[in-house]
């Protein structure tokens, strides 16, 4: 490589710095209460809502009716390949990406609707590891409105507990995109303004 | 001013900034508002404080074995497909995004904020190359297009209003012309005019918050999505971060991203996060490079008090309850780091013997805000003291130290503490305005350039003293 020698010039840069120097041993993390299960699922209801995302809380056989609700007569709608088609309402102009639909293509579309790979309840965030029922990083980043359907056994406590539920994606080298609340913006004055450039709505659809 | 270095000694330039009552005001207003949202987000949190001391040893195992990590960085990235570079300084990191970007052809690519990218002038470097660089993020678009700087690491276009931004964005955005000064309309302009350059510019350059040395994982926390628009959309993709970013291990992450959140925007969690490693295929850019930069970061790393700087995650929670900073403003600080996590590393990245950059320790009240705020508990007035040693060393002697030994010498007794008061009452005469001596005369001028001196009054209480006791018989 080009650089070899910046690199061996920062390295023994580096070594001469912090020679002698002895790493602390790291404290055990916090933990917080451990809340029961439907607390927890309160808790993320209230998360999500204080994001002004929307929530639906389900059960499996009412899931097609609650996307139908949260699309709001969006038709032209992304649906990733491993989505479960149990979850769409009928009637929709249903965009797949095989072939890959170009940006232009992913720019027409109203609205995504997809899974995830985990949530957490005290920070209210949805994480994606982009597997085969969320699509690629683009799917969920270019039309306006994002569906998110969680089954409830995804959602954990803390932020610690997502992480550590990542450590199967991350450890393949899957992209991870975490999802808290819809774009938004507080660049002018404090003012915040939603809907900046990825979806301006996010719809939480959880299932029981 | 660009970059690191301070086009001027902080006293200079702040005195220009407090004496403007509109910024004053504007600054007071956010950094209350925030320094108050902050408290909420950080007290709905019980084991804060344990969170603090785990972020801060987290950091300083890394930093112990920096080399190490980066090593295994390096390789990880590598083992994903992703391509590393090493930087000694700003003009190597420069020429090796130039470099990226015309070996594709590109004389356009996009940005999403980066300070680093800031620190090394990469704009500028790329235009002197023919390259124009487009920043995304709403407010260092508005600071782009009006040719300004940022003047805060979180919301750099704070100093600048809305009637400020309706101007600028009807005068400069293509097809705008009639926006209102409603913040939600600018941000709707802003977000027509980049959503085109997202869908069909080539290369982006990013900045990093923090890259996974065992896995290879690279991290951007953002909120309007432009991160994920520059991470995801082009084909080529370089990030470019200072080596103290790295950390061990994937489980790491996750006290930093409760901290860094609840401690910047005051949230429980910033809209969105993204990491990769390397390149995905058939998911987003396809050729990726890591720039690991150094700049002066090795320097700071070899000092053992000034060590603990590079803990920072750049939350710029210690700006906004900094007293100095609540009045002078980011600009004052003259470096892409403004406020008290600035006035420790820009001159400590620079070296002290920066003429400029050296006054910065002095930009503090030492009331401890700061380090009570910082949530890696990097003890800001401990560094900053330290600081003013070594300027003070820099300096050698000065007229200050002569006049603070004569000062010395004539309050060690009665007497001569008196007769010293008569000289100066009868030798700051012509000195004197409204009660207040704002600037002293030669070599002694050093003394008021960062404060006013209260005239000697007409009677000490020493001489009311011995009136009194005459009146009393």
């Amino acid at each position: 490589m080009g650089n070899a020698e910046a690199r061996l010039e920062v390295l023994t840069r580096i070594n001469r710095a912090v020679a002698g120097v002895q790493a602390p041993a790291l404290p055990a993390y916090p933990q917080c209460e451990r809340l029961e299960r439907e607390a927890m699922l309160r808790q993320f209801q209230d998360r999500i809502e204080d994001y002004r995302a929307s929530f639906q809380r389900v059960a499996q056989t009412e899931v097609a009716g609650a996307v139908a609700l949260a699309l709001a007569g969006a038709e032209r709608v992304v649906v990733p390949a491993g989505l479960n088609p149990a979850f769409l309402p009928t009637g929709l102009h249903e965009l797949h990406d095989d072939p890959p639909l170009s940006h232009a293509g992913l720019d027409r579309a109203e609205a995504v609707v997809t899974g995830c790979a985990v949530a957490i309840s005290e920070t209210g965030t949805i994480i994606l590891d982009h597997g085969v029922d969320q699509g690629r990083r683009a799917l969920t980043l270019i039309p306006d409105l994002h569906i998110c359907v969680i089954r409830a056994e995804q959602i954990v406590q803390s932020v610690l507990d997502g992480v550590q539920r990542m450590e199967g994606s991350v450890g393949a080298g899957r992209p991870l995109t975490w999802i808290s609340g819809g774009s938004a913006t507080s660049d002018i004055e404090l003012v915040r303004v939603e809907g900046v450039h990825g979806p301006r709505r996010l719809c939480v659809v959880v299932l029981d | 001013m660009s970059g690191l270095h301070p086009p001027k000694p902080f006293p200079e330039a702040a005195r220009d900034k407090v004496s403007q009552p509109q910024l004053r005001a504007n600054l007071r207003k956010v950094t209350h508002t925030i320094r108050e949202k902050r408290l909420r987000a950080v007290g709905e949190v019980p084991h804060w404080e344990e969170l603090r001391v785990l972020g801060e040893a987290t950091k300083d195992a890394t930093l112990a074995n920096l080399s190490d990590r980066l090593l295994q960085l390096e390789a990880s990235v590598k083992a994903r497909g992703g391509q590393v570079h090493w930087a000694r300084d700003a003009a190597e990191a420069r020429e090796l995004v130039a470099r990226i970007a015309e070996s594709h052809g590109v004389d356009e690519l996009i940005k999403v904020k980066s300070i680093t990218s800031d620190e090394i002038e990469l704009n500028a470097g790329l235009a002197e190359r023919g390259i124009h660089a487009i920043e995304t993020d709403l407010a260092e678009l508005i600071v782009q297009l009006s040719h300004d700087t940022p003047s805060h690491i979180l919301v750099p276009a704070i100093h600048r209003n809305r009637a400020e931004i309706q101007a600028l964005f009807n005068r400069e955005l293509p097809g705008e012309g009639n926006l209102s000064d409603a913040p939600a309309e600018l941000a709707g302009a802003a977000r027509r005019y980049l959503r085109h350059k997202f869908l069909t510019t080539k290369m982006a350059v990013s900045g990093v918050n923090f890259a996974v040395a065992e896995t290879g994982t690279v991290c951007v926390v953002e909120s309007e999505g432009n991160g994920r628009m520059c991470l995801t959309l082009p084909e080529v993709l370089v990030s470019v971060m200072g080596i103290e970013k790295v950390l061990e291990r994937w489980e790491d992450l996750a006290v930093f991203m409760e901290l860094l959140p609840r401690s910047s925007t005051a949230e429980r969690m910033n809209p969105y996060t993204s990491f990769w490693s390397g390149v995905t295929p058939g998911d987003g850019p396809q050729e990726f490079h890591l720039i690991l930069l150094d700049n002066g970061r090795t320097d700071v790393l070899a000092d053992a008090t000034g060590r603990q700087t590079l803990r920072c995650i750049r939350c710029s929670a210690c700006l906004n309850v900094c007293p100095v900073y609540e009045r002078t403003g980011g600009h004052a600080y003259g470096s892409v780091y403004p406020g008290p996590i600035g006035a420790i590393l820009t001159p400590q990245l620079l070296g002290m013997a920066d003429k400029n950059a050296n006054t910065l320790p002095g930009a503090s009240s030492l009331c401890g805000a700061c380090f009570d705020a910082c949530p890696v508990r990097i003890n800001i007035p401990q560094v900053l003291i330290y600081l003013r040693g070594e300027a003070n060393e820099e300096k050698g002697v000065t007229a200050e130290a002569l006049a603070m030994g004569a000062v010395g010498y004539a309050m060690s007794s009665g007497w001569r503490f008196e007769g010293a008061l008569k000289l100066a009452r009868a030798g700051q005469g012509p000195l004197v305005r409204g009660g207040e001596i704002t600037a002293l005369p030669g070599l002694l001028g050093g003394w008021t350039q960062s404060r006013d001196l209260k005239a000697v009054p007409p009677q000490s209480f020493r001489e009311w003293w011995r009136q009194r006791e005459g009146a009393d018989g």
